[in-house]
């Protein structure tokens, strides 16, 4: 092979100093790294041997590739429309009541956003971002990886939370804006996050979290090579394909491929960016399409087939702890049943009866209830429970949420930098002199321990 | 310009010399459901004055110049098919088709980008950021690129760009979408900065922006968009410009001069009316429409006359707007001052969600106008 050849003379000449010293003691568990110096055109060869591309054979034909030519890219399924198993290889590996779980975990997810689009719409919150239609996608992904994995999200995964262990008290706490909210009330509402499930706090700014997926899911390689008795872990990044069109998200993975970052990217093609469609979002076969371009394994599935998205993530886990460490992408295909927001009219620019015909043809908890009620684990009458007890669940903690107190007076001046500044221990040591001066001008009632928060 | 300037700054000047919580819901990423009921345009009374509604008169000042020149365009994420994420951009998809009302991916450098190459070949594109906290993903492409390429081409190359879009805090949308960037543009030469406040200022303001063959940042207000101001007959005319780097005065005072610049005009003058009626005394409100170039003329004029100045604006507090103002104050002004000049600013804080601490984080009209009442010891 041409890649390999190496002459004792060329070495010394095209090598700078730098690189021959980060050659001399190869890490083992890295593949050997190829230098530019090692490369050279034989006389008479076939194939390209510049740097940029080893195995490309030369062509003596002047054609330009079209796009067109290329068939799209397949998507996976493992289960039709009905339920029914379409890939023979498939074998569900979870048991009767852990799919159950799961479809709650889905019926929850969407129950709640029914209830907090109209708490919305009544003005009990500012701002909400509900996920129908795309259920599956963020519980079934959730439940093929570990609970040490890292995750990043969008803004529309509350699957993922929810698999993970978030509960309903979690969300509203959050919603609410009260004193058990572990963000202090200083997010907008649906930016979750969560230190023990390993999940990132939600960013407003599209985008952001691809990159950072990939630094974490490079640490998280580093820690393992100078401590393997760490279990290994991957990443796991969320993004729609509008987020796919920043510049970030190519930057991530283009870094991800070149650092071979244990890194899962799963796009959520549900084909609106608010009001944009894909067709204005982006030319080529899809997302999919992009990761092949950046050297990174690749699949594309039907995001509405809950089995089909855990297979993939499944596998795409495997794979991204395989060879020290690589990303993956998956682009599950699915549609945007809700608005993009509470800030948003979908019907603007869309016709009602797309997300009608959407609705009734194809749905993700349709689907997994067809498949379940085939295995005969789920019935018209346990639906029914299942669905009259979430809703009074969310209900519960929802009223439970909205009359809790709020975060400590002092988290106002908390969390801007580690540590206090003196000018914002001066500024609470003169709040709380106003407050105990003028008891009947401030009721403080409502904070969690009042004005003795702001120190004795 | 005038003698108050030192000559980097005459430098700058010299290319054209020439109240109330909003009814608009907030939106994130980003916009509010039903916007269309608060577009209104009244019939013209006697004088010919007309009530517009800020959205209105934007879109009047985009339209006017699109039929004008054909070299103008529009490009942004929804600003077409969807009439634009606040609606500013409405009905131009219909009248001035798809070439010219040009909507965009989801990639603000590179729409932002595409934009300053097309006014680097000679178009006069107007780029719609859907709020300038997501110009930050493409401010390379405005400071060193729109800013710069005059100046390191040897002045062969111009750079005819308008960045328009909401600035400042909306209401509810957290620490990410509620910053004011009118110091961070306004410190880099090469930009233009100008920031308007009624209609009259939307209209004129954003025609000179476009007619400009330097590259302008064009801060709007999410909350002024609502918001109704009456018209003249003037500014209803389609040759109707406001020169940049002219301060309006907004309100005649003898006590005590407050300068300020988009929606805190709306609240000063509020606050100045009170402190009339509660103390008799006469307050200046200086509207500074733009920011770069700044009219410092015209401030200390007011300054001789009250000596006093209070500068209010809803940035952050430190090497803003308002630190400038007040630096200049006292470089050009000192002598003729009978106390410090003073700010009122928002929060050395990132903006909370909770609406509470939100509402405190920026100025009112109360908190004006009690600082103002320390400030004269009344």
């Amino acid at each position: 092979m041409v890649l390999g050849r190496r002459t004792a003379l060329q070495q010394p000449l095209l090598r700078s100093p730098a690189t021959a010293s980060t050659t001399a003691a190869p890490a083992v568990t890295l593949p050997a790294r190829r230098h530019a110096g090692s490369l050279s055109q034989r006389p008479d060869a076939k194939h390209v041997s510049f740097p940029g591309a080893v195995k490309s054979a030369f062509s003596n034909t002047l054609r330009f590739e079209q796009p067109s030519t290329y068939p799209a890219l397949a998507t996976y399924r493992a289960m039709d429309q009905h339920g029914v198993a379409a890939d023979p290889s498939f074998v569900p590996d979870l048991s009767e009541d852990a799919v159950v779980k799961l479809y709650r975990d889905m019926l929850t997810v969407s129950i709640m956003d029914l209830i907090m689009f109209d708490a919305q719409r009544q003005g009990r919150l500012s701002f909400y971002m509900v996920s129908a239609g795309e259920e599956a996608v963020s519980v079934a992904t959730a439940s093929a990886l570990e609970k040490e994995d890292v995750i990043f999200c969008q803004y529309r995964e509350q699957g993922v939370f929810r698999q993970r262990g978030f509960t309903l008290a979690d969300f509203m706490n959050q919603l609410f804006a009260n004193r058990k909210d572990p963000g202090k009330g200083r997010n907008m509402p649906v930016h979750y996050g969560s230190k023990e499930l390993n999940i990132h706090t939600i960013s407003s700014p599209l985008a952001t979290q691809l990159p950072q997926a990939s630094g974490a899911a490079y640490a998280l390689k580093i820690q393992r090579m100078q401590d393997p008795s760490i279990p290994p872990r991957v990443v796991a990044a969320f993004f729609g394909e509008g987020a796919a069109s920043e510049g970030d998200f190519h930057a991530a993975l283009n870094i991800a491929a070149t650092r071979s970052c244990p890194v899962i990217f799963i796009c959520r093609n549900n084909g609106y960016a608010i009001s944009t469609p894909t067709l204005d979002q982006y030319r080529g076969d899809g997302i999919a399409s992009r990761g092949l371009g950046y050297g990174i394994e690749t699949i594309r599935v039907d995001g509405n087939d809950f089995w089909a998205v855990r297979e993939a993530t499944k596998k795409a886990r495997e794979l991204a702890l395989q060879d020290g460490g690589k990303p993956v992408l998956i682009e599950a295909m699915t549609y945007r049943v809700s608005h993009h927001s509470t800030s948003d009219d979908s019907f603007a620019y869309r016709a009602r009866v797309e997300v009608e015909d959407w609705k009734r043809r194809d749905n993700p908890i349709a689907r997994l209830r067809k498949w379940m009620e085939v295995k005969g684990c789920w019935d018209e009458a346990k639906e029914k429970e299942a669905r009259e007890s979430i809703r009074r669940d969310v209900l519960k903690a929802f009223s439970e949420a909205e009359r809790e107190k709020k975060p400590p007076i002092r988290s106002m001046f908390e969390d801007m930098y580690e540590n206090l500044t003196p000018d914002l221990q001066e500024q609470m040591k003169t709040l709380k002199k106003q407050i105990e001066q003028y008891p009947d001008e401030y009721d403080v009632g409502e904070f969690e321990e009042g004005a003795g928060s702001l120190g004795r | 310009m005038s003698r108050y300037l030192r000559p980097a700054a005459r430098l700058a000047t010299s290319a054209r010399a020439q109240a109330i919580r909003p009814s608009v819901a907030s939106p994130f990423l980003s916009r509010p459901a039903a916007v269309s009921s608060l577009q209104k345009r009244t019939y013209a009374n006697a004088s010919g004055v007309k009530d517009y509604t800020v959205r209105d008169a934007l879109n009047e000042a985009l339209a006017e110049e699109l039929e004008a020149n054909d070299k103008v365009f529009v490009l942004g994420e929804e600003v077409a098919q969807y009439n634009g994420a606040y609606k500013v951009t409405k009905g131009l998809l219909d009248r001035f088709g798809e070439k010219r009302i040009i909507d965009t991916p989801i990639t603000e450098s590179g729409f932002c980008g595409l934009a300053v190459g097309a006014a680097l070949s000679g178009l006069h594109p107007v780029c719609e950021f859907m709020t300038f906290n997501f110009a930050m993903q493409a401010i390379d492409q405005i400071v060193n690129s729109a800013a710069k390429t005059l100046y390191m081409s040897g002045g062969i190359q111009p750079c005819n760009i308008t960045f328009r879009g909401p600035n400042g805090f909306a209401s509810g949308v957290g620490a990410q979408h509620s910053q004011d960037y009118s110091a961070w543009y306004g410190s880099i030469p090469g930009l233009k900065v100008v920031s308007p406040w009624s209609a009259e200022d939307a209209k004129g303001l954003l025609k000179a922006a476009i007619r400009d063959p330097n590259p302008v940042v064009f801060l709007e207000n999410e909350l002024m968009y609502g918001q109704s101001f009456p018209m003249s007959e003037a500014a209803q005319k389609d040759d109707f410009v406001i020169p940049f780097g002219k301060a309006k005065i907004e309100r005649a005072g003898k006590d005590l001069t407050i300068v300020s610049l988009s929606r805190c005009v709306g609240q000063s003058l509020v606050a100045a009316e009170n402190l009339k009626k509660k103390y008799g005394v006469e307050v200046e409100v200086i509207n500074l429409r733009s920011v770069k170039p700044l009219d410092i003329e015209t401030i200390i004029k007011s300054v001789k006359k009250t000596h006093r100045l209070l500068a209010v604006e809803s940035g952050f507090p430190a090497y803003g707007v308002s630190a400038e103002i007040l630096a200049l104050t006292m470089e050009y002004g000192f002598d003729y001052l009978d106390g410090p000049a003073q700010r009122v600013t928002g929060a050395d804080v990132p903006t909370p969600y909770a609406a509470g601490l939100e509402d405190m984080s920026f100025p009112n009209e109360g908190v004006i106008e009690r600082f103002a009442a320390k400030m004269l010891r009344l």
